[in-house]
């Protein structure tokens, strides 16, 4: 017997994978980049990369179901009359009406109410539904400034000033024509139908030292009594946190790059910022080393999706967190039971995210009103403070098992990195070693 | 960015019907805004002095009643910001974004203006008499203003509606990216941003800027000395063959 030409099996490439491929073809037959919404697609490091070592001999746990564990959180001590005070450290992130619908919105004011926690605005104003049915809203001031008025600066609970976001930290929103119905046009003063495509400056501050004068301004107009929280993507956390407590933040909200979003380049998404994990550390150190740790709250998003993420981010020493993405997944975005109709999409349930077509099955990311009926405000926000209660929960089931009668006892001793890189990333050592990359010499 | 001590504050009014004066050297701009929130419905006491303001930034920022108030010298930044119903004059000129999302109302500054003047306004009618810098109406909403002198570069930049009458000249890059704000200028345009064209003047246009400049004060120019600028409209819908006007 002879070997005659042996096949070799079809090889794909690594680096020219299939989704590579196929985004080639659809940029060369569109000569357009892609846009889509969700966060960061691509592994990177994450909270799944490390563990709680738990109780020991040299730590004794608090009993599960008898001994409390606090989860209580306030927000806004620094300087505002009015600090908010919730429940729960997991607030709503800002999503605005516009890309979402407005019962979406309204079953977010609901779930956090129920939960004890509060709810967030976003680019394109405040609407009524979610101020009548959030107990705590907070207001975003955003480039746009969108609808944006004295009137809902002040009866907002809070005021988030937007300089950036974890999926496109430089970049400014996006709406496409398909989702500017009358109404969303007439909250933003623009033509109806038209691609808007908002600013990703301020346009009447840049840098840190207009920034001050800035919430001098704002917290002037609204009589210091409300907080100020600072929005910034995970771009320099460091330099980003320090110059925001300077500015005279109460709160510095900080999102990482898996954070969601409405609308943006896929390569933006992909390509710009850092992983959430990496942000923490140097926040929490330019808190640190201000003498500002926890008498400036930090609230960090981007890819929170259940209690051990939240017990992971605060043990990193975050005094609460945010979630997007997956308090739309719990009001019913992407699931399985529109599969017939995200089939006809060209997609499958848990893959949907082309959120600025306007044509989302579950009637969350769209301005549709047949679509939009299918979200219950009043069920879709049960599911979401049962899905709040769970993540609590378990952040509680965490911490008990460590020892901690509050959440924000957790640190970073309570933990170990299963990777090098999120061992370095943070600074915890990695499992098994007293080993943290880059802090020590071992 | 701390209260000060608000104990020797001084607010002097002669009678019911001079102003209250506020003296910024010796009152913290936090008692001033203060009373000027405080003004209820129906209330006399409505005109307001500010003297000293030296540079100060937000005087009279979220002025929520049809009060007056006349500040005697230059103001910094956002002087007038968010202002509803108010009349707010400036003697003198002021820092950047002056009537920065103003609702209602008038703002009037005697002087100069820096950046951003009537920054995102979404009402109201903001007048500068000498000259304005750059970004002057930029991402206006709604306002109209009216300026004497000369506007710097990038004036209009999304500008989304409203009013932009420029009795002088305006800088490089006018209206860019400009929707719906309309744009008269009397002057010469450096150039115009992406986006943005000259226009004909209608007779509704002519009869608008007619308004406004009545409404401005001004007298001896006559509306068909202006030219009308506008969105081309090109640039609302994403077209890659657009893509060289980014
Ligand atoms: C549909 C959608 C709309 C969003 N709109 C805004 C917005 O208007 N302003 C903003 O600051 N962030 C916006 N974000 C980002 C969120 O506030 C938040 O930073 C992010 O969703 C957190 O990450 P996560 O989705 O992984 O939880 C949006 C996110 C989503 C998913």
């Amino acid at each position: 017997m002879t070997y005659q030409n042996p096949p070799t099996i079809p090889r794909k490439s690594a680096t020219f994978d299939d989704y590579t491929l196929s985004e080639i073809r659809r940029a060369a037959a569109t000569g357009i980049y892609d846009i889509r919404g969700s966060g960061a697609k691509r592994k990177v490091p994450h909270f799944d990369d490390l563990l709680f070592l738990g109780a020991s001999i040299s730590r004794y746990p608090l009993e599960g179901y008898r001994e409390k564990c606090d989860t209580t959180v306030v927000l806004g001590s620094r300087y505002a009359k009015k600090p908010i005070t919730l429940k729960i450290p997991i607030t709503i992130a800002g999503m605005s009406f516009g890309s979402l619908s407005a019962p979406a919105k309204e079953a977010l004011g609901r779930g956090a109410t129920l939960s004890g926690t509060s709810t967030t605005t976003g680019d394109g104003g405040m609407t009524e539904e979610e101020r009548g049915h959030s107990e705590t809203l907070v207001y975003q001031y955003l480039p746009s400034r969108y609808g944006m008025n004295p009137r809902d600066l002040r009866r907002a609970d809070a005021i988030e000033i937007v300089v950036g976001q974890g999926a496109k930290p430089g970049g400014g929103g996006m709406l496409l024509g398909q989702k500017i119905s009358d109404r969303v046009a007439e909250m933003r003063t623009l033509p109806k139908g038209i691609d808007q495509r908002s600013a990703c400056r301020h346009p009447d501050w840049t840098g840190p030292d207009d920034l001050e004068i800035k919430i001098l301004e704002i917290r002037e107009i609204t009589d210091w009594e409300k907080p100020i929280y600072v929005k910034i993507g995970g771009a320099r956390p460091y330099y980003d946190t320090a110059l925001a407590v300077k500015a005279g933040a109460d709160v510095v909200v900080l999102d990482g790059m898996q954070g969601g979003t409405a609308a943006t380049q896929e390569v933006f998404i992909e390509n710009v910022g850092q992983p959430t994990l990496a942000c923490i550390r140097p926040a929490v150190q330019a808190l640190q080393d201000l003498g500002m740790h926890r008498k400036v709250q930090l609230i960090v998003s981007g890819g929170i999706r259940n209690g051990a993420d939240v017990a992971k981010a605060l043990a990193l020493g975050a005094d609460a967190v945010s979630i997007g993405t997956a308090a739309l997944v719990a009001l019913g975005d992407n699931d399985p039971r529109w599969e017939d109709e995200y089939q006809k999409l060209g997609t499958t349930a848990g893959a949907y995210d082309d959120w600025h077509e306007g044509k989302d099955p579950a009637g969350i990311t769209t301005q549709d009103p047949v679509l939009m009926s299918r979200v219950d405000p009043i069920a879709a926000g049960r599911r979401l403070a049962n899905y709040l209660k769970v993540m609590t929960l378990e952040a509680q089931t965490i911490a008990r098992a460590c020892g901690k009668n509050h959440l924000h006892n957790l640190e970073p001793e309570d933990l170990c990195a299963l990777t090098l890189e999120a061992a370095a990333m943070a600074g915890v050592p990695l499992a098994g070693t007293n080993w943290i990359p880059g802090k020590n010499n071992s | 960015m701390h209260t000060t001590n608000l104990a020797t504050a001084a607010i002097s009014r002669e009678s019911d019907h001079s102003p209250a004066k506020y003296d910024l050297a010796r009152t913290p701009l936090r008692e001033l805004n203060q009373a000027l929130h405080n003004v209820q419905p129906g209330s006399n006491g409505t005109a307001f002095e500010v003297i000293n303001p030296k540079g100060s930034h937000a005087v009279a920022v979220g002025v929520n009643a049809p009060i007056t108030v006349d500040v005697r010298g230059s103001v910094g930044y956002y002087c007038g910001g968010m202002n509803s119903e108010g009349t707010i004059t400036v003697h003198g000129s002021a820092g950047p974004g002056v009537g920065e999302n103003m609702m209602s109302g008038t703002i009037i500054v005697k002087g100069d203006a820096s950046q951003y003047a009537g920054a995102t306004g979404r009402g109201g009618l903001l007048v500068i008499e000498g000259n304005a810098s750059s970004r002057c109406g930029i991402s206006m909403k709604g306002i109209d203003i009216v300026v004497h002198g000369n506007i710097g570069h990038m004036s209009a930049f999304m500008g989304q509606s409203g009013h932009l009458v420029v009795l002088g000249d305006a800088g490089d890059a006018l209206g860019d990216s400009i929707y719906e704000a309309k744009l008269f200028v009397r002057g010469k345009v450096k150039s115009l941003g992406a986006d943005c064209i000259a226009k004909e003047m209608r007779p509704e246009h002519i009869a608008k800027l007619q308004e406004l400049l009545d409404r401005a004060g001004v007298k001896d120019v006559k509306p068909e000395e202006f030219t009308r600028y506008g969105s081309a409209r090109t640039l609302y819908n994403f077209n890659i063959d657009n893509a060289a006007a980014y």
